[in-house]
């Protein structure tokens, strides 16, 4: 009982070694302005080896080689755009999370917009449209009215013509 | 014209329909390289077979070239090494090796024992010219042109079907030049 208490308390001692991620490189850096700005460019930078994740939770040594670049870049004085354009100019436009907009990417940019822009127009065509026929076509001429108000009092003489 | 609009969705259904159908079968993996076009990132590093002698990318100037990326710790570049020896040998094909990440003697004992198709192997043991080129998974080949200029990257196996349908078109069209 003892002997597998100790061997349990052992297994729980190395929760903190299993938990922690072998990504997680140590950096130092001067400020804590200056760790968040390294935080969100590895976050907004793709792995070009494992597709659907950042440069930040990738294993792959592809993205280690990256952000030891990013590190390296930041520690010269390389602004965000020199940076990101460093690594586009390696692996192409594939690593932006965020693509530039230009004539290619203006599509997936505009996309959006086009759409609720679209959904909009649509909204408010049916709105006009039924607006338009209240006006314009009263559900009943007075005529109709005289003879459903004659029909409801009882008199049927009116239904076979109908 | 109320008619007209009821074919909206098939219209959109088979436009749909297209672009999906037009991605089947392509490899998501497979990226263009970002220097396509441009000449071969400058470097500096020592000849696998020789530590004192000093290699640039001039080693590129003068004849068609295939670049291939490997290292001893990758299996694919095994399952491409025959067909990279057969390249060399019977194509004639100069093909530059960039032993990448890896370790010169591991290096030497595989090009010992498995052939060497290389005309020049660079060794790049931290991966710094790898890295510039855009390598993100070994084995990777590229054509550079006799001006040094990155034309086609292959990533992964080179086997003879990838060499007749993509390779060889562009290795006889830049050779005819010089």
């Amino acid at each position: 009982m003892l002997r597998s208490t100790i061997a349990l308390a052992l297994l729980f001692m190395l929760v903190p070694f299993a938990l922690a991620d072998d990504a997680r490189d140590v950096y130092g850096f001067e400020s804590q302005a200056q760790e968040q700005r390294f935080q969100s460019l590895i976050s907004e930078l793709r792995c070009p080896k494992c597709q659907n994740q950042n440069i930040a939770d990738s294993n792959a040594p592809i993205s280690k080689d990256m952000r030891e670049e990013v590190y390296r870049m930041m520690s010269d004085g390389a602004s965000n755009e020199e940076i990101v354009g460093a690594l586009v100019d390696r692996f192409g436009e594939f690593v932006r999370y965020k693509p530039e907009v230009d004539s290619r990417t203006i599509l997936l940019w505009a996309t959006p917009a086009i759409v609720v822009f679209g959904g909009l127009l649509v909204v408010a065509g049916i709105i006009i449209r039924s607006r338009r026929s209240d006006q314009s076509e009263p559900a009943l001429t007075d005529e109709e009215r005289a003879r459903a108000s004659r029909i409801l009092d009882g008199d049927d003489s009116d239904r076979s013509s109908g | 014209m109320k008619r007209i609009l009821l074919f909206v969705p098939l219209v959109l259904a088979v436009v749909l329909g297209v672009v999906l159908f037009a991605g089947i079968g392509k490899d998501p993996n497979e990226l263009e390289s970002a220097l396509i076009g441009k000449p071969v990132p400058e470097f500096v590093l020592t000849d696998l077979h020789d530590e004192g002698r000093e290699l640039t990318r001039d080693v590129f100037k003068g004849q068609v070239s295939l670049l291939n990326v490997w290292g001893t710790w990758c299996p694919a570049c095994r399952d491409e090494h025959a067909d990279l020896v057969w390249l060399a040998e019977e194509k004639g094909v100069r093909i530059v090796g960039l032993n990448y990440k890896d370790n010169r003697d591991d290096a030497l004992v595989w090009l010992d024992r498995l052939g060497d198709p290389y005309q020049v192997s660079i060794y790049d043991p931290r991966g710094s010219l790898g890295f510039d080129l855009g390598v993100y998974g070994a084995p990777e080949t590229y054509v550079i042109d006799a001006e040094g200029i990155v034309r086609y990257r292959h990533v992964g196996v080179v086997n003879e079907k990838v060499w007749e349908q993509e390779i060889k078109p562009l290795v006889e069209r830049y050779g005819e030049k010089t």
